[in-house]
This record gives structure tokens, sequence and C-alpha cells, in this order.
């Protein structure tokens, strides 16, 4: 995969490749500087196959660790930016990270988690306070100290398409987030099967605002390179002015984007902004309403509006034809080039139009299962056709019509889908269950216009525990991402259960 | 009108009580970059924006709403005071 990088600088090195935080990057400088982060690891005794963790928001930083990271036959690991100590202490432990890249500002952070990661032997510090905090701590240096210390050529690299590429960390039902483990491979067909629907050229400069930490933000970054293009990377849609703007100044042809986006977007005024380069628009994460859909289609006629539907598992696993967006706009449309999928009965039967079941997918884009998490992986992943083929059950109910196209009817689990992040109500109920004067706590999502769905946590507490909304609201903040605090708390007296003791959550909706 | 001192301290209390959930007025500081500081999260922001337009009277338009603008305490205390005329 970082041929992906290195192709784009050999044919087209002094193109603009990256451009971010007031930078302009050409491919070029940008291979450069990736050398030097792999140079710079591989001095740091990182290893072929070794785990290295990327805990930074949007940056150069953060790109070029990524392509470093796989100039040294290593594997990334890029956890959200948002999460907290604890749990990035356990992804960091569950992977056996050898080296994190992480912000300046989070030194003491750092410096704490390092010390319950026993396999951690190098903090690399990024952007504000990274020199300050790199000269209190000797296993912790900054990011321009290890560039500046190592080689700017190529590193040998003997990696082949087997190895895994990155672990892309999700929210399981149980509530742990599980590694899906791509290899190069794996990426790569992903990659190339996307683009070719979404008909890359390298004249595309594609904005991103999704975190790298999202396989569809990373995604953006490693289709951009492999295709050529130029990717504008953007800290967040924080502020979709500024957003749009940068479309127009950088004459932006692709804009990904989730629902949220699409609901905030659709709010604006956007006809004072020239968005007219714009030559298509994509959403996945979580269907788009039928009328936002409408309303994008009037809001920019120009742009081919594609509907998609995936999961870290596969990557990507369908997507909506633009021309075919009038006639079915409910659909997610079919499986993706060089794939095939279909839906399933609970006894394995194939089921026709009309008929609602698992979907299943099977294609070289089917990761390896979960890192280390047997069970976990047994469940998703079956073998197939072939001994070594895997299968992905996906999880989720979808119904086919006569032409073959899907259209998303539930999730089989329990998981909530906000603002395109997946949260589980187990990893919320269980952060609930520590704040003391807590007795019980469940977790639901609720219909949220701007959402899609909002976490709403129930909660009943002891007599005396005196717990208000803004306690409870500042212990989840403190110990969850942000997508994933709730948006609403009620207070219960007592919950109704099922025979076996179990919260009937379906009394709370 | 509203002073300076006063549109700080109304937003001061809005942060500290809508999204770091406290009164400590320690854990706040006027500099602090609300989402590089992880303050206010990407879609807080609207909450901001809509907090903004209500308490103050202000209509802010889309393009106004940007970092130099929103992105602590300081800088939004100053955009208010210019948009309803108080000096600084």
């Amino acid at each position: 995969m970082h041929e992906f990088l290195e192709n784009s600088a050999t044919r087209t090195p002094d193109k603009v490749a990256l451009i971010c935080s007031g930078q302009r990057l050409t491919y070029q400088q940008v291979d450069v500087d990736a050398n030097r982060v792999a140079n710079g690891l591989l001095a740091a005794g990182v290893q072929r196959g070794d785990r290295v963790a990327v805990w930074l928001p949007n940056s150069v930083e953060a790109v070029l660790a990524i392509f470093g990271i796989l100039k040294a036959g290593a594997t990334f690991v890029v956890v959200n930016t948002t999460t907290k100590p604890d749990k990035l202490a356990y992804v960091l432990n569950n992977c056996q990270a050898k080296a994190l890249f992480a912000p300046g500002r989070q030194t003491e952070t750092i410096v704490e988690v390092m010390s319950s990661v026993p396999s951690l032997t190098l903090g690399v510090l990024c952007e504000q306070d990274a020199d300050e905090g790199a000269a209190l701590h000797s296993n912790v240096q900054s990011f321009p100290a290890l560039l500046a210390a190592a080689s700017p050529e190529r590193p040998a690299n003997s990696c082949i398409d087997v190895d895994l590429a990155c672990l892309i960390y999700t929210s399981g039902s149980t509530g742990d987030p599980k590694g899906v483990m791509s290899t190069q491979a794996n990426v790569a067909f992903a990659a190339s099967s996307i683009i070719t629907y979404l008909e890359n050229v390298p004249d595309d400069i594609v904005i991103n605002v999704l975190p790298l930490s999202f396989d569809y933000g990373l995604y953006q970054l490693l289709m951009t390179f492999k295709f050529g293009g130029t990717l504008v990377l953007e800290r967040s849609f924080a502020y979709p002015a500024a957003t749009l703007k940068r479309i127009t100044e950088e004459r932006v042809t692709g804009l990904p984007g989730v629902p949220t986006l699409f609901a905030l977007l659709l709010q604006m005024d956007l006809s004072r902004f020239d968005l007219s380069s714009l030559r298509y628009v994509t959403n996945t994460a979580a269907a788009l309403p039928v009328e936002h859909i409408e309303q994008l289609r009037d809001t920019f006629p120009w742009a081919k509006l594609y509907s998609m539907y995936g999961l870290t598992e596969c990557k990507r696993t369908l997507y909506l034809p633009p021309e075919e967006l009038d006639r079915r706009p409910g659909s997610v449309g079919i499986a993706i080039p060089g794939t095939e999928v279909w839906i399933e009965d609970e006894a394995g039967q194939r089921l026709g139009p009309g008929e609602v079941g698992e979907l299943v997918v099977r294609g070289s884009h089917v990761m390896q299962g979960y890192w280390q998490n047997e069970a976990a992986t047994a469940k998703c992943y079956r073998t197939g056709r072939y001994p070594a083929e895997r299968m992905l059950y996906t999880g989720d109910l979808f119904r086919m019509d006569e032409e073959g196209f899907l259209y998303f009817v539930a999730r089989k689990d329990d998981i909530i889908k906000t603002r395109g992040e997946k949260v589980a109500p187990k990893e919320v109920e269980s952060v609930l269950y520590r704040l003391p004067g807590v007795v019980e706590a469940a977790v639901i999502g609720v219909p949220d216009a701007l959402l899609g769905e909002a976490v709403k946590a129930f909660v009943v507490c002891a007599p005396d525990a005196g717990l208000t909304e803004r306690d409870v609201l500042r212990h989840c903040a403190q110990n969850l991402e942000d997508f994933a605090v709730p948006k609403q708390v009620e207070f219960r007296t007592s919950f109704s259960k099922t025979e076996s003791g179990k919260i009937q959550k379906r009394d709370l909706r | 009108m509203s002073t300076t001192n006063a549109i700080e301290t109304q937003i001061r209390s809005y942060i500290l009580e809508n999204f770091l959930y406290t009164k400590d007025e320690g854990k706040l500081k006027n500099t602090a970059s609300f989402l590089e500081d992880g303050i206010v999260d990407s879609t807080g922001i609207l909450e901001l924006l809509l907090f903004v337009q209500e308490t103050f009277g202000v209509q802010v338009e889309d393009e106004e709403v940007v970092p130099d603008n929103f992105d602590s305490v300081e800088r939004l205390t100053r955009y208010i005071s210019m948009k309803t005329g108080v000096p600084c």
C-alpha cells in the first residue's frame, strides 16, 4: 500500500498531494517525509508486522505517520482523537502496539498511557508542545526530531500483499472494541473497486472532513493517493462555512459525507458558495432521509450523488449507481465492482425479492477477522465456497427488489448509529455503572433529525444518590468518545425486566 | 447594554454547564481551543451558535461561523462584542 504513494510520487512528483492546515505538500514531499518517518521508526526498533498507533486529529503528521508506518512494513492503527486514556490503553494493549503518535498537548496522558502499555517503547509527539513534552521523557520524542534524524531514502520493504496493513477498531455489541484486520491486498482491492465506480481520475480533488480513524475517512486518503489526485484534509466538519469556502477555493470535485453533515449543509444558504466544481457527493454510514436526497439533488444538480452502505469488516459493500437514485431513492444499491452479495435466512437459504434476511458478502474486500478474537471472528466470518475463503455475515437485515437492488431494513444487534459512528449501548452502560450511585442503566438509540440516532441513557439511582443529569453527563464525557456521550438522560425508579432478569429495552422506546 | 466582561461570563457559564458539566471555573481557560482541547465536539459548535443567537440577539451569518470567531471563550467574546457594538 505504500506503493499508492510511491507510484504517484514517481509519476507526478511535483503535483500537490495534500492540502492541510495551510500547508500544500507535493507527492515528492509527502514521500520523502514518510520515508523519514519509516526510517525513524526502524531505527527505534519497530519491525515488519509490528503495530504502530496513530492517536492524532486529521493533520499532515497523521498522513505522514500512516504512510511512514506502511513503508516500515508495520501495521498502522488509527485511534479516534477523542478516545479517552482508558480505552486508548485497552486498544494499545490489545494490539500490542510498539509505538504511538500522539498530540504534544497530551504529553501527560501519553506518559501515563505508556506506563500501562508494556509493549510501547516509543511515543512520538506532534504539533503544539511536542518539543517541550519530548524533553521531559526519555522514551518520547518529537515528530520534527524523528524526521530530522532520519534518512529521506526509501527503506527496503519486504512486505507482501498478505501482510496486515492496518487494524481498524470498531464497536462490538459486547462493548469492547475489536480490531478488524485488513491485509494490504484487502485494502488495495477495496480501494480499486470504489475508485472504479466513483470514476476517480488524477484531476479529482477530494475534501475529507471525516476522521482518519473512521474507515470512510481513511480511505479518502488511501484512494486519493492511489489514483494520484489531491486530498484536502480538514480537521472536522465543525465549521461548515469554512469547509464550503475550502471547496470553492480549491475547486474540490469530491465531497464524502455522512447524513449529519448533509443535514447541517441543508440548513445553510448554499447559494452563497460557489460549489460548481463538485463532480460527486457520497453518503454512507447511515441512510440519507429521502427528503434530504431530493434536496441535495436540487442543490447540486450537476453532481452525482452516491448512496452507499458498508461496514469496516469489508470496508464497502454496496453502492447505488447515481442514475438509479430517482427511481429507487431508498435503496443503497448493488454489490461494489468485483464482489458478490446475497440475502440469507436463519437456515442459510438464499432469499428472493421482497424477503427479509441477513446480508452476506463475498469478495477480496472481506477482511481477515478481528485481531486475536476468534470467537467474534467466527460469528461474522465464515468459511466460504473454498477452504481458505471467508464470507462476511454482516448482521444487517436487508431486502431486495425485483431487479436485485438492496434496501437496508434493520440491524440484528442493538448497535446505535449516531452521526455516522457506531456506539455499543453496552459500552455506555458499563461507563454509567461505574458512576457511584447508579444502580441500573440502559442505553438505546432514539431518532434524531441531525444525528440519525441520538444516544439516550435511562438511569435508576440509589435513593440517596442525589445524582443530577449534569453529573451523569460529566461522568460520560470524561470516559467516552464525544459521539458516544448521551444526548439525553432520563431518571427512572425501576425498569421492567424479562423473565431472566434482563432490562426490557423495548419498553423504553 | 452588556459589557465585554458580562459577555465573557455568560459564555463561560454556558460552556462550563453544557459542555464540561461543571461549575468549576478552573476547568476552562479563556484561550483554550474548543475543538483542539476537546471542550466542544464538532456538532457542539451548532449548539453554541444557537446559544449565541438566542442569548445575545446576534444574527450570525453562515460564513462567520469559523474558528477565528468561535474557537475559544476569548475569540467568541471578541466576536460578540464586535457584533453587538460593545467596546473591547
